[in-house]
């Protein structure tokens, strides 16, 4: 195969992207349609708003400290003497929203909201982007294994993909971060949570990927190419590393866009319920939690649900977006 | 299937402890109250069977559900009749009539949401892919882009405030509200009404999604255009040529939906305080209760294998190239 011609210009741009036109350009015929993938997503307008808020979040789970330090108070820290001691409610009108408050404060403990939808972010993507990556590892090992294959060892592979979504899973999850004890495996605290909850997530989305992956195989192995390369004198690895993985880089890539968003969803899920990250760490789903035991107070619930919101919506524009530029049936 | 959901469950229960080092002594303690002294920790990891190997009590476990097993907790022996779940740990009451008890709350709340997502779903999906590229398709899918990226505990929560709790009106029923169909079907359903449609909600907009992409698939194929060209009614050829090939794909997933949702609605029931069975599977978990966690993720289990199974037979009407053999 020859080079091509002219590497597209945007590569240099943004990374993900670039990886995304990159695939695009094998997985479809020729070169040249990467970068009309490409081309695409930047005309799609929504799935680039999308992606300019994905950024966005990221800058500020990342500069959580700064931003907290600029506009608000560390999120643990309580301001009694912005709540009313009787009604155990904030004083001022709106939940003490203002320029000191940019979300107000909590009711009963009085702790910054800003501060805390900030430092929720870390934890919400932190979990949801390591959670996807495994199980877009174990998702892409076991199902080009199971498709490339075939015969017991696909049998193995699929009969277990099976057993996974019958499971259910929300209540294994939460059982399984339930009963691990706050000391484990040389982890403690937050770092021992976070840790579970990736594990926990990213192990259990796993035949999901998988399914899509061995299907993509199962037709890919059959392609002129692979016997081209087999008859070449290429083995197994070989192939399924150079020739089928490349062509796989789409629609693994759509699908872990789309598999973030239902993590965030998922942490924010086993928070809410109390088998998250512990509390005084603040978490978006553990927000909830504690409006929910609050109900006069309803802002106290908006701001880390329209968070879960926005976050959730913006990966999903983008995903779609991505899916549209990069699958060749989706000529709308 | 069961077998491998109810060892998955006694492993997380059993290993899962052991591996990050809590001894027999330890995990009984928790079930003998406060003041536990380490003598009555040891006689209730005696009396609870932790102390021998895995292997044992998981076949005592199993005996139970198929022969009916005894329990002696102290005060007599007590029979517990043949689909035996074991007893709690905690409450000492036998499982499986409380999951008995639970069970037509979830039901309920499952089936009454089902119809209306279903129809909702279905329905706005057709209109959609039909009207492709409309004002009404893109409002539509931008709805159901929202809605999946809606957590539930979160529009429960809000919902709850907006139309129960009068910020500002009180049309529905509080949090915790449930009145059986038989005491009186209209107070059951004023009940359940913000559950379903919320719930419906989500749901519906997922199935919308499917519905569209899955009916514009369809009616570019080429019995399309056969039923077209031998002179059908639009109208037939949308609704008995293009969507039952739509349909296929969502039954499937109504199936794994419906059975995971009958296992438990967890979210939902803990938004709005329904004593279901996903609230029972929550509360089991937090007191660390295995017989109750175990019976409910195995009948959570068993509503996913009959709901596949349903789904299976529901090809063969729904797809005239499904054939059971």
């Amino acid at each position: 195969m020859t080079a091509p011609l002219d590497v597209p210009e945007s590569a240099s741009h943004a990374a993900p992207e670039a990886v995304a036109a990159g695939a695009g350009r094998t997985a479809i015929q020729g070169r040249s349609l990467g970068q009309i993938a490409w081309m695409r997503l930047k005309r799609d307008k929504i799935a680039m708003t999308g992606a300019g808020i994905i950024v966005f979040l990221v800058l500020v789970a990342i500069c959580a400290p700064i931003i907290v330090k600029l506009f608000g108070h560390p999120p643990l820290e309580f301001h009694r003497e912005m709540i009313d001691q009787e009604t155990q409610i904030p004083k001022d009108r709106f939940g003490g929203i203002g320029w000191d408050f940019l979300f107000g404060v909590e009711p009963v403990w009085g702790r910054d909201i800003f501060s805390r939808i900030v430092y929720g972010a870390r934890i919400s993507l932190l979990i949801a982007f390591l959670a996807t990556l495994l199980s877009v590892g174990i998702g892409t090992v076991l199902g080009v294994t199971a498709g490339y294959f075939g015969g017991w060892v696909d049998t193995v592979i699929s009969r277990a993909m099976d057993v996974f979504l019958a499971f259910p899973l929300l209540v294994f999850a939460i059982a399984l971060a339930g009963v691990v004890p706050d000391q484990a495996f040389g982890l403690s605290g937050d770092t021992l949570r976070v840790s579970l909850l990736i594990f926990i997530i990213g192990f259990f989305n796993w035949p999901y990927i998988g399914r899509i992956i061995r299907g993509q195989t199962l037709s890919l192995r059959e392609r002129e190419f692979v016997d081209a390369a087999r008859s070449l004198g290429a083995r197994g690895p070989y192939i399924i590393v150079r020739e089928l993985l490349p062509n796989l880089m789409a629609p693994v890539l759509i699908y872990a866009t789309l598999l973030i968003p239902t993590n965030i969803l998922f942490e924010a899920a086993l928070s809410f319920l109390g088998v998250g990250v512990r509390p005084p760490t603040p978490t978006w789903g553990g927000m909830l939690a504690d409006a929910a035991r609050i109900y006069t107070v309803p802002h106290f619930a908006i701001f880390p649900g329209l968070a879960i919101f926005i976050t959730v919506l913006a990966f999903n524009l983008f995903g779609d977006g991505l899916r549209d530029a990069l699958d060749p049936r989706g000529n709308r | 299937m069961l077998a491998i959901v109810s060892m998955a469950t006694f492993a997380i229960f059993f290993l899962v402890p052991r591996l990050a080092g809590a001894t027999a002594e330890g995990m009984a303690s928790r079930y003998v109250g406060r003041t536990a002294t380490e003598e009555t920790a040891k006689l209730a990891a005696e009396r609870l069977g932790f102390n021998d190997p895995l292997i044992v009590q998981y076949g005592r476990y199993v005996k139970g559900i198929v022969a009916g097993a005894e329990y002696d907790y102290g005060a007599g022996v007590e029979q517990c009749p043949a689909p035996c779940l074991g007893y709690s740990f905690i409450t000492r009451q036998p499982v499986f009539p409380d999951l008995m008890n639970r069970l037509p709350v979830t039901l309920s709340l499952a089936i009454g949401a089902a119809l209306i997502w279903v129809l909702l779903g279905v329905g706005i999906g057709v209109l959609s892919a039909l009207r492709r590229g409309t004002v009404f398709d893109r409002f539509a899918m931008i709805v159901a882009l929202a809605g999946v990226s809606l957590p539930i505990f979160f529009t429960g929560l809000i919902s709850l405030q907006l139309f129960a709790y009068g910020n500002p009106f009180n049309w529905a029923a509080q949090g915790g509200y449930y009145v059986t169909i038989e005491d009186s079907p209209a107070r059951w359903a004023y009940g359940l009404l913000l559950p379903w449609i919320t719930l419906a909600f989500l749901f519906a907009a997922t199935y919308a999604r499917l519905t569209r992409a899955g009916m514009l698939e369809t009616m570019n194929e080429d019995y399309i255009r056969t039923a077209r060209a031998k002179g059908l009614v639009e109208r037939k050829v949308i609704v008995k040529h293009g969507l039952r090939g739509a349909l296929t794909p969502i039954i499937t997933i109504f199936g794994l939906d419906f059975g995971l949702l009958i296992g438990g609605a967890v979210l939902t029931e803990t938004a709005y305080s329904l004593n279901g069975l996903g609230k029972y599977a929550i509360d089991a978990i937090t007191n660390q209760d295995l017989p109750k966690v175990m019976g409910v993720t195995l009948l959570a289990a068993l509503f996913v294998i009959l709901a596949n199974l349903i789904v299976d037979l529901l090809y063969a009407v729904v797809d005239p190239r499904v054939r059971l053999t």
